[in-house]
């Protein structure tokens, strides 16, 4: 029994033969068709696919906020019925609390945890520093960019400390320049102190120089179409060179084939 | 003056020197086109007094007779109306906003109330509660009540599904998100429902006033035509908006202080 409670806890998290049928006037969508995903421990897994294959989609299920029409979601043998705090979320849109300064929209799901102020003070003032945000503490969010926004959002997150990170597309609404930037700091972030981090995207650079491995899904309706294991020709710790290599540019070409491929199966279907 | 043209593109910016002076300029204009028809004689002064006649008649009022009284009382009726309204309409409005089974049961009901014309209900009301102060109060309820929860369910419903769902995955739970995050966020739209609604309950208590009352500003208008005194009539509207005016700059400056982080 002892056993196999610890095992539990080194399950990951299991995406177990999940479907989703959204039910419109016109009849049945078929959103996402028996997607089955295993993601380990403190593993980056990047979700990458063309717009609409049902990538958000399963990140918002894993997240709880949307519900399976077939299959489940088991992170670290619980099986997930709704949103929690064990599964921190970031969206495009920053999504921050404008009437809170940035100090406490960090601090918010610890409050929710009851945690003792100065606990909470603390474990922010730590966030804040990791995301370089230091004197901004008692800003508000309308007075910060969107960069900085984006930065607060993931140190609230992390702050709460999830056993799995989820990022929608975290990126997506920030500048080129900005966007290397972010992706660096979560790069640096998540090499310092490893931890679960599940991120859709539709940036094929972005997808491959962050994750241990790419998870391609396939057009409507959704599969995983192929996994790449960046991770072995790819070596921790990476920086921003990475994306120059030999290696690097293998990953792109194979990644950008399948994804154009299911661009054309949908273009060719209307 | 370089500023003060380019605020003539659309949307433009201005200086809030130059919003005073085109403001007053307003104002001046109105008073100029005011006395142009009156103290030429273009229109009898019977129906519009000239500008003087009414100042002077304002000065005559605020210092002697009961005028004060009047405008005490009138504000009175107002802010115990509105408030007992705002009180129960804020929590209905909320929860009409937030849940759908609560938006099914009242919505409708409250839709179809809000246009029952509230002047209609004085004979009503008089013939159920009297013609004190609980009747004034009763008929601007009836008229700002229903609006109230209606834009306040509204105002509830403009907060982003995201950062409610964003907050679930922080740890909050269904029954806090709607004070924790629903109603801090809609808050600085509530306060303008709440400006916009109190501004209509100027009308109703007016009205309320102008039938079966013995004291207020509408009391005091409806016995000034008795008497053929337009000028203190005008007096008594003029005051409206002035008070109106106040009250809104008074609500502006809360908004600044209290929902600098909105914008």
């Amino acid at each position: 029994m002892q056993i196999r409670d610890i095992e539990n806890t080194n399950l990951g998290l299991e995406v177990e033969n999940v479907t989703k049928i959204y039910n419109i006037k016109k009849g049945n969508v078929l959103a996402l068709d028996n997607v089955s995903l295993h993601v380990h421990p403190n593993e980056f897994l990047s979700l990458l696919g063309t717009s609409g294959c049902g990538k958000s989609t399963l990140l918002r299920i894993i997240c709880g906020l949307e519900k399976t029409t077939e299959g489940r979601i088991v992170n670290q043998g619980k099986v997930i019925t709704g949103p929690g705090a064990d599964r921190g979320m970031v969206f495009q849109a920053y999504n921050l609390f404008p009437w809170m300064t940035i100090s406490e929209n960090i601090q918010f799901g610890l409050k929710q945890k009851k945690a003792s102020s100065k606990e909470a003070r603390e474990i922010a003032e730590h966030y804040t520093n990791l995301v370089g945000l230091n004197g901004f503490e008692t800003q508000y969010p309308n007075s910060l960019s969107g960069g900085m926004r984006q930065r607060v959002a993931i140190a609230r997150a992390l702050a709460n400390d999830p056993s799995v990170l989820l990022l929608d597309e975290p990126f997506g609404a920030l500048d080129m320049q900005t966007r290397g930037v972010m992706q660096e700091l979560l790069l640096n972030i998540w090499q310092k102190s490893p931890k679960t981090i599940i991120m859709v995207t539709h940036d094929v650079d972005e997808a491959i120089f962050l994750a241990d491995r790419v998870a391609i899904m396939s057009a409507r309706p959704g599969k995983i179409k192929e996994i790449l294991d960046v991770k072995k020709g790819l070596p921790r710790p990476r920086n921003y060179h990475v994306k120059t290599s030999q290696e690097f540019i293998k990953y792109k070409e194979r990644a950008t084939d399948i994804i154009r491929e299911e661009s054309m199966k949908l273009l060719n279907s209307v | 003056m370089g500023s003060l043209i380019d605020a003539f593109t659309p949307k433009g910016k201005m200086k809030s020197t130059y919003v005073v002076v085109i403001a007053a300029i307003a104002f001046a204009i109105i008073l100029l086109l005011w006395s142009a028809f009156t103290l030429t004689g273009a229109v009898d002064q019977f129906f519009l007094p000239p500008p003087t006649d009414v100042i002077k008649t304002a000065i005559s009022l605020f210092t002697q007779g009961d005028f004060i009284k009047d405008i005490g009382i009138t504000v009175f009726r107002v802010m115990a109306g509105f408030i007992i309204a705002a009180a129960v309409a804020l929590p209905l409005g909320l929860m009409i906003g937030t849940y759908a089974p609560m938006s099914a049961f009242l919505e409708y009901v409250v839709s179809f109330v809000r246009y029952l014309p509230a002047s209609a209900f004085i004979p009503l009301f008089i013939l159920w509660i009297g013609i004190d102060e609980p009747e004034k109060i009763a008929v601007i309820i009836l008229g700002s009540f229903p609006q109230l929860i209606l834009m306040i369910a509204t105002n509830v419903r403009n907060v982003p599904m995201s950062m409610i769902e964003v907050s679930y995955t922080l740890g909050t739970s269904k029954a806090d998100v709607l004070w924790k995050v629903i109603l801090p966020k809609a808050l600085p739209d509530i306060m303008d429902t709440f400006r916009t609604v109190l501004g209509w309950a100027w009308t109703y208590v007016i009205v309320a006033e102008l039938v079966g009352a013995s004291s207020g500003i509408g009391f005091m208008i409806i016995q000034s035509q008795r008497m053929m005194n337009t000028a203190n009539i005008f007096v008594g509207i003029l005051s409206i908006g002035f008070i109106g005016m106040i009250i809104d700059v008074l609500f502006k400056l809360c908004h600044k202080k209290f929902f600098f982080w909105n914008n």
